[in-house]
């Protein structure tokens, strides 16, 4: 079977692309409990923020490929992208905080025409910076220069890779997808990412390829470095394992597939009260391309901003606020919560 | 009853297998487990045969659940497919060694 090709949600007109309609879709689910109710059983009903470590940054929908497994429902077409003036609004409100983690992702965040300005001036902050990049964005014209940029500012790198080998990668990202994401990775090599002694971290992400949860983390990571050292020659310094959220195109592939109800049924079966207690977003603050605040990129694009007890524009943060805040949860939350867990930083267990 | 032999649903029923035979439930299910762990082959490996024996011994349950766990363990779709190939190969070449059999019995009884 060839990688068919998709486009935005938005693109298509399709009822999907609006975050209502996901929360309808996943609402009307007979599922074998409620999140409240696993939640309350593992004692942390209601779930709320603790200190909040990371300041998350989707600086907008714009992304060069159009992956079928995507969140954000991101593509070309899309033209939701931060402005010069709420990333100053970012930065007043981190200036004003000591929260260490600066985590910048999109879309293809490296094509705001603003990133690397943001890139710098997080840093000069004394911030460190994550970069959640595509690898294929790198190969553009106007990119070419970027991994000198990174390692320059000392960014870490979290770059998406669905597998390693050839087959996997393209299902998921669309044809020719691996190929380019080789050649960036080993660009990223070449300037000293992930050779393990120079500080420049270089993280692979995966999600699985289909309607499963991940493998375990650990065994996956040591089977990837073997591999694609032989395949490609490439280093990397870690593999994260995120979870499919079943919102947006991924939703779309699973209605489509007939695989709604026995994967959103495993996520609710594999619930794990530990996973519960690690969830991100009682660390992490989201910051829309508009400057609305959010518990997590998920909530984000469901439209679910922070509670009301909390500020909900970056130009009124207000840190022991969001700290005290509990956090909007519903049904896509079993996503988080399952198995070894599941968050930007990989395994939470 | 169901009019068919094989459903999905008794899949996940599997543990109803103890009901009447708890403590020899117990032990095969321990068993089951720690022979899937981590070992000299790793558990993606372990999962790579068991895709191919579920195909040889031509379990339907096996097969559902194996191709999962593969994918979970990092298997693509060409790695499972030369494992289902091993075993046909195995089921294959079974069948015409037999023939050896065949060979010396007949010539053995013809003139």
């Amino acid at each position: 079977m060839s990688a068919p090709a998709t486009k935005s949600l938005l693109s298509r007109s399709l009822p999907l692309a609006q975050a209502h309609q996901q929360r309808a879709i996943l609402r009307a689910l007979s599922l074998a409990r409620e999140l409240d109710a696993a939640l309350a059983g593992a004692g942390l009903w209601p779930l709320t923020a603790a200190r909040i470590d990371t300041m998350q940054i989707n600086v907008g929908k714009l992304c060069n490929q159009t992956c079928r497994h995507c969140h954000v429902d991101a593509g070309p077409d899309r033209t939701e992208v931060m402005s010069r003036e709420t990333m100053e609004l970012c930065l007043d409100a981190l200036s004003r905080t000591s929260i260490p983690n600066v985590d910048i992702t999109g879309g293809a965040p490296e094509l705001n025409p603003h990133f690397r300005w943001l890139v710098a001036e997080c840093r000069r902050l004394g911030r460190h910076v994550m970069d959640r990049c595509n690898l294929t964005v790198l190969l553009s014209p106007s990119q070419q220069d970027l991994p000198e940029l990174l390692a320059e500012h000392r960014v870490e790198v979290i770059a998406s890779l669905p597998h390693y080998a050839r087959l996997s990668t393209d299902r998921q990202r669309g044809e020719g997808v691996y190929e380019r994401s080789i050649r960036a990775l080993r660009r990223l090599n070449e300037v000293g990412y992930g050779d393990g002694t120079s500080g420049l971290r270089l993280v692979l992400v995966t999600n699985p390829v289909g309607a499963f949860l991940p493998g375990d983390q650990a065994a996956l990571e040591r089977e990837w470095r073997r591999e694609l050292a032989a395949r490609a020659g490439v280093r990397f310094d870690a593999l994260y394992c995120i979870t499919n959220m079943p919102i947006s195109r991924y939703l779309e592939w699973l209605i489509d597939s007939g695989n709604l109800e026995e994967y959103t049924g495993e996520l609710v079966r594999s619930f794990n009260p530990v996973a519960a207690a690690g969830v991100m977003c009682r660390s992490t603050i989201s910051i829309g391309w508009d400057g609305t605040l959010y518990d997590c990129d998920f909530n984000q694009m469901l439209e679910l901003p922070v509670s009301a007890s909390a500020p909900r524009h970056v130009r009124d943060f207000d840190l022991a606020a969001l700290e005290r805040r509990t956090i909007e949860v519903d049904r896509h939350c079993f996503g988080c919560t399952a198995g070894a867990g599941s968050s930007c930083g990989g395994r939470t267990t | 009853m169901s009019d068919h032999y094989y459903d999905p649903h008794d899949l996940a029923r599997f543990a109803e297998i103890g009901e009447n035979q708890p403590e020899l439930a117990k032990k095969f299910f321990e068993w089951y487990g720690a022979v899937f762990q981590d070992g000299a082959l790793s558990a993606r490996e372990k999962a790579l045969i068991a895709l191919a024996v579920s195909h040889a011994v031509q379990c339907p349950y096996c097969i559902d659940s194996y191709s999962k766990d593969c994918l979970r363990k990092g298997a693509d779709l060409d790695q499972m497919t030369e494992a289902v190939h091993v075993a046909a190969a195995i089921k294959g070449g079974a069948t015409l060694v037999h023939g050896i059999q065949m060979r010396n019995r007949a010539e053995k009884l013809s003139m």
